[in-house]
């Protein structure tokens, strides 16, 4: 159990010309649920293995509850981490692959013996305690890998490395939620890497969303949907991902490249690069009257909502067609005011009124 | 719907019979021809039934205890090889160098003595172990130890085993270094945070991922070193007397020596026989786990 923060941390891999991680500072508090959340290649592995020990950062500093452990390697760290794809100690028996790491470390055979008992129970691994771990199925290796990884309830973190791609969609679901409930049981810190956002958002508190080496934004998912501190935050999350419009900014409004207005719910100052308006699909729905004009290209009826692919003024934008209204002829556009957002460049831009409101605050 | 048929078909298959014919039938049953008669030489051969294998397993008869007795020493000799090269090649591999110019240089060196024609291995250890002018020998003797491959049985042994140890364990070395190389980096890892010390990373990893390429190490090296010949017959000849007198020099003395065709192609067959078995069973017993694994496997299919 530890908070877990980097001072200044970077690593680019020897001959590499671009580094793997952006050096950054973050703190990861102690019993949270982290995911870190980006596409293969975006350096989660690598920022993974850096806690972990497995890798040392070419700089910075990576500090368990205040204490340097950058130079400790893995076995006195005292963390835990599961692979990607399944290790299992082949001439061993289940129940002996899952007490291995607690045998190495000296633990007494009869508290070694119930700690296993209670993840081979956990995972559903009871039944298979005593068989040859070799002639299991690759699901069922897994749970072994994981149950390695949750045998010791003295670790620092738990470092969960793509753990669920091997496994049954059906199963996946499971093993999560057991995971999540095991996190609740037990306040121990989490790490969790996945590209894939379902997973990020259902087992995480606060979701770490990483892009090119670079942390773009730390929240819980619903400031991820609501406020993306990124581009990529808001295309990644959400399907069908955040629109983007370009646009220009005068005062309180954004003008369109065809000339139509939008009201933004606080005044810019000037803005540098790119600027575009962002707004997620859930908040842009089609109006019989008002709004802006759009031309409707076709409906995706997704079951429990349609989603209306439009164009406006040449560029594509998702949008809500609400329940019971009939696809109409001359389409209109409205867009939620709280829910608009600004980015210059890719990153989210303050509002001027947002500023004031805080200096205005008690 | 008959499917034409051509009988002439049978002549693609006539160039694998003549040469499996030349190269082992017609050869094995020539021998298991001799092995049923006796000669005199002039080329007058005289039937002899059993004989010659009923001689060969009985050990109060001449040719009995000779071939027990060269049985027993061929039997110790590939054991001392095993108990030594195996170990120590898989010793020699864990502390090879896993990357870098030394992977390549370390290599080079081991595959050398690979390399070295047989006979020349056997002249490399005779003048190697020469008292007088062997770098072996004299250094032996020249610091008080008394050291004679060609009259103290016991120095010829160390020599002919040291000799194949050296010439072999490179072989064992190699095998288990890719073995070793095969290992994905993921179990290291997952050792390291499971808290294992190096010798629980053997034991754990290791050692079973190795046992594949074991089991071929030590079928190759047993039926090398139970069929070993021209090495110890340049260094010692077979003895002094006949403390180094394995199967195969026996067999040469009897068939090449004493022109004995009959008793050498029986002794043959039983020698050849031997080999089969103890390979046979070592694969069986050692191959049975994996065979286990790979049904259990097949049967989790659709």
């Amino acid at each position: 159990m530890a908070r877990i923060a980097f001072e200044a941390l970077g690593h680019r891999y020897a001959g590499a010309t671009l580094p793997a991680l952006k050096p950054m500072d973050m703190v990861w508090e102690h019993a949270g649920a982290y995911a870190l959340l980006g596409p293969s290649g975006c350096g989660k592995t690598t920022l993974l293995n850096i806690v972990s020990g497995l890798l040392r950062p070419s700089e910075g500093r990576v500090l368990f509850d205040g204490a340097d452990v950058t130079a400790l390697p893995t076995e006195r760290r005292n963390v835990a981490q599961v692979f990607q794809f399944p290790v299992v100690y082949d001439t061993m028996t289940v129940r002996e692959n899952l007490a291995f790491p607690l045998r190495n470390r000296g633990v007494p055979a009869a508290a070694a013996r119930t700690r296993v008992e209670r993840v081979a129970a956990l995972l559903g691994l009871t039944a298979r305690l005593d068989r040859r771990a070799r002639n299991l199925g690759a699901d069922e290796k897994q749970k072994i890998s994981l149950g390695r990884g949750l045998v010791r309830d003295d670790v620092a973190a738990i470092l969960f490395d793509e753990p669920l791609t091997v496994i049954d969609p059906h199963l996946k679901w499971e093993l999560r939620s057991r995971l999540k409930e095991l996190h609740r049981q037990v306040p121990t810190t989490m790490i969790y890497v996945t590209h894939d956002q379902t997973e990020a958002l259902t087992f995480a508190d606060r979701v770490v969303v990483m892009l090119d080496g670079e942390v773009v934004q730390i929240g819980t998912p619903e400031a991820l949907f609501e406020h993306p501190a990124h581009r990529f935050v808001g295309h990644f999350i959400g399907s069908p991902g955040m629109n983007f419009l370009p646009c220009a900014i005068s005062g309180r409004e954004a003008v369109l490249p065809g000339g139509q207005r939008v009201a933004l719910p606080r005044a810019y100052g000037p803005l540098a690069g790119t600027v575009e308006l962002g707004i997620r699909p859930e908040f842009a729905t089609m109006v019989a009257e008002g709004g802006l004009a759009a031309r409707l290209r076709r409906v995706e009826d997704l079951g429990r909502r349609r989603i209306a692919r439009l164009e406006l003024d040449g560029v594509p934008v998702a949008a809500t067609l609400p329940e019971g209204m009939p696809v109409p002829a001359e389409p209109r556009l409205a867009f939620d005011p709280a829910r608009l957002h600004v980015y210059a460049d890719g990153r989210l831009a303050r509002g001027e009124a947002a500023r004031d409101a805080r200096e205005a605050g008690p | 719907m008959s499917k034409p048929r051509n009988e002439r078909a049978w002549l693609l298959v006539l160039p694998v019979v003549v040469l499996v014919a030349f190269s082992a039938l017609i050869p094995v049953m020539t021998v298991v021809n001799y092995s049923l008669q006796d000669t005199f030489g002039n080329n007058e051969f005289f039937w002899n039934g059993v004989g010659w294998f009923r001689e060969l397993l009985d050990p109060s008869t001449d040719l009995g205890g000779r071939f027990l007795d060269a049985l027993w020493r061929t039997l110790l000799f590939s054991a001392l090889c095993l108990l030594i090269e195996i170990p120590l090649g898989i010793g020699v591999a864990l502390t090879l160098p896993r990357r870098g110019w030394g992977v390549a240089a370390s290599l080079v060196v081991l595959a050398l003595p690979l390399l070295i024609p047989w006979n020349v291995v056997g002249t490399i250890w005779q003048v190697f172990g020469r008292r007088d002018i062997g770098l072996l020998g004299a250094a032996l003797n020249g610091m008080g130890l008394s050291y004679n491959y060609a009259q103290n049985p016991l120095d010829a042994w160390f020599t002919v085993v040291l000799m194949d140890v050296w010439h072999w364990t490179s072989l064992v070395v190699l095998l288990c270094y890719a073995g070793l190389r095969a290992i994905p980096d993921a179990y290291y890892q997952a050792a390291r945070v499971d808290g294992a010390n190096g010798w629980a990373v053997f034991r754990a990893i290791q050692l079973p991922k190795l046992q594949r390429v074991l089991t071929i190490a030590i079928l190759l090296r047993f039926m090398d070193s139970f069929m070993i010949y021209t090495e110890p017959f340049v260094v010692t000849g077979g003895g002094p007397g006949n403390a180094t007198t394995f199967l195969s020099i026996d067999l040469v003395k009897i068939a090449l020596g004493q022109f004995d065709l009959g008793k050498a192609a029986a002794m043959s067959i039983v020698y050849n026989l031997i080999i089969l078995t103890v390979c046979w069973v070592f694969f069986a017993t050692t191959t049975r786990d994996q065979n286990d694994a790979v049904t259990d496997a097949g049967g989790k299919g659709p």
